[in-house]
């Protein structure tokens, strides 16, 4: 057994020979490890999810803008940006929101026009194709018990009540993206919201090249300077921003989480216990030098924090994976009422989990490691004594 | 067995936790990839530009169509108060172009 093999032997002794105390510590090193790998692989999933869906957005989305806010735009503005070369067609589009008091939950409204023929994989049953259909995602069918067929009753913008039927129910898989949906036809839309003729709430833009989306978007602006495009790459930097990890504000709860943890070590760490310090002075009696000192108590601390981080890590996986991230749920459903479950797939790349291991590792092995050092170099007898 | 190889079965133990999870969850690939494919057409054929994850307030339904200023529309100086605004990070904002005035030697 090499001199580094028979250190690490006694680091482990040293470990067990003060087991409860070891193993408290563990536990709560772990349970910090554990958080702070359930943030990140939650949001490395989410965000994963999120640019995979939304790389299919429309490339361009042109909003009036009034006051320095949203309002609704003519129609006779699609003329105008079908005339730019490169672009393959604008769609006005009629959306909005609805507010239901009776369930507290808050629906989106879009638009449909029955033109666009095509058979969507997570629909069960049709878009709708006559007027007083309506299609809705898995959250609002439950929210009102309802299924295909049945009648849906929402109170219009002159308190009128519409009934609709549910001509299909978005299934389970696409509720990331239809929790809190409700397709209508345009024109019904139309009328429930009481949008005039000729005013549509945006435009969705689509063109031939997406190399030639910013050039196309700053083209826009300078002809209709009161509008707002935003491209489809805005989109997905939203959703790359609030899902960034580095910036999220669970991290940074965490990180003072991380910072206790620190201070914790660093307290245990650097008042040694008398034991602790009895023992260094004795090994520095019997020959051990500073570096044998400092190379066992490295030992101890990377087995402790690796141990930590190694069990922290798979409890995190285990629980975004394998129990869908529920109890980080609270945190990201924030007041939705609406708030839809899904699965996420693994998404990890080696950086995030070295960021992790430096994250957590690192500050441990310093705080261990400065207060061993401080009583390796001092005088055997001195240390014995004190 | 030593304590070092106590040690070392358990790191094994746990790698082998790891790799067997990986590949558990790994291994629904095939319905992920068909859940993203639906979900690519549904974004497609409807337009939609946003996930309904935070339906609580328009500016958290529809994070990339809110007005730059989300946090404060309501009116002017009004805090956020809605949890899911707290994860969004304000935008960098940063000038592309800039003007610098030179005086000309002599000139008042």
């Amino acid at each position: 057994m090499t001199p580094s093999l028979k250190i690490l032997d006694y680091a482990l002794a040293s470990l067990l020979r003060r087991k409860y105390k070891h193993l408290a510590l563990l536990a709560v090193y772990t349970l910090t490890v554990a958080v702070l790998a359930s943030v990140l692989f939650m949001t490395q999933s989410l965000r994963q999810e999120a640019e995979a869906l939304l790389s299919t957005a429309p490339a361009l989305v042109v909003q009036k803008l009034v006051g320095g806010r949203h309002d609704l735009i003519a129609e006779d503005y699609a003329a105008q940006i079908r005339t730019l070369p490169g672009v393959r067609g604008v769609e006005a589009r009629i959306w909005g929101y609805y507010y239901d008091s009776l369930y507290g939950v808050n629906l989106t409204l879009l638009g449909w026009t029955s033109a666009q023929g095509e058979t969507l994989e997570l629909l069960r049953g049709q878009l709708p194709q006559q007027p007083g259909d309506c299609a809705l995602g898995a959250g609002v069918a439950q929210t009102y018990g309802v299924e295909i067929d049945d009648s849906l009753v929402l109170v219009d913008q002159r308190n009128q009540s519409r009934i609709f039927r549910v001509s299909g129910i978005f299934s389970s898989d696409s509720q990331l993206l239809t929790q809190d949906l409700l397709v209508l036809g345009n024109a019904d839309l139309r009328a429930f919201f009481e949008i005039p003729t000729g005013l549509a709430v945006d435009l969705a833009v689509q063109v031939y090249n997406p190399r030639e989306i910013a050039t196309l978007a700053a083209k826009i602006r300078q002809q209709l300077p009161a509008t707002r495009p935003i491209a489809r790459s805005e989109i997905l930097h939203s959703y790359r921003t609030v899902f960034n990890w580095r910036s999220g504000m669970i991290l940074s709860l965490l990180l003072t989480a991380l910072l206790a943890f620190a201070i914790l070590a660093w307290d245990r760490a650097s008042g040694l216990g008398a034991a602790e310090k009895h023992e260094i002075g004795i090994l520095k009696a019997l020959g051990w030098t500073t570096s044998d000192v400092l190379q066992l108590k490295f030992w101890e601390g990377l087995c402790l924090s690796l141990t930590a981080f190694i069990l922290g890590t798979l409890g995190g996986w285990i629980q975004v994976y394998q129990f869908g991230g529920g109890l980080l749920r609270p945190f990201f459903s924030g007041w939705s009422v609406l708030f839809p479950q899904f699965d996420l797939y693994p998404a990890l790349s080696f950086y995030e989990l070295a960021s992790l291991g430096a994250l957590t590792i690192f500050p441990y092995l310093v705080c261990t490691l400065v207060p061993a050092w401080k009583n390796a170099v001092s005088d055997p007898d001195a240390v014995m004594r004190s | 067995m030593g304590r070092l190889g106590w040690f070392a079965g358990f790191l094994f133990l746990c790698l082998a936790l790891a790799v067997a999870l990986g590949l558990d969850n790994l291994a629904d690939h095939s319905r992920y990839a068909a859940r993203v494919r639906g979900g690519q057409q549904l974004v497609r054929v409807l337009g939609l530009t946003d996930l309904s994850l935070w339906t609580e307030a328009r500016y958290t339904r529809h994070l990339s169509q809110a007005d730059n200023f989300a946090a404060f529309q309501d009116h002017p100086a009004a805090l956020d108060h809605f949890p899911a605004g707290s994860l969004v990070s304000p935008p960098r904002q940063t000038a592309t172009t800039r003007l610098t005035l030179i005086k000309k030697p002599g000139s008042p």
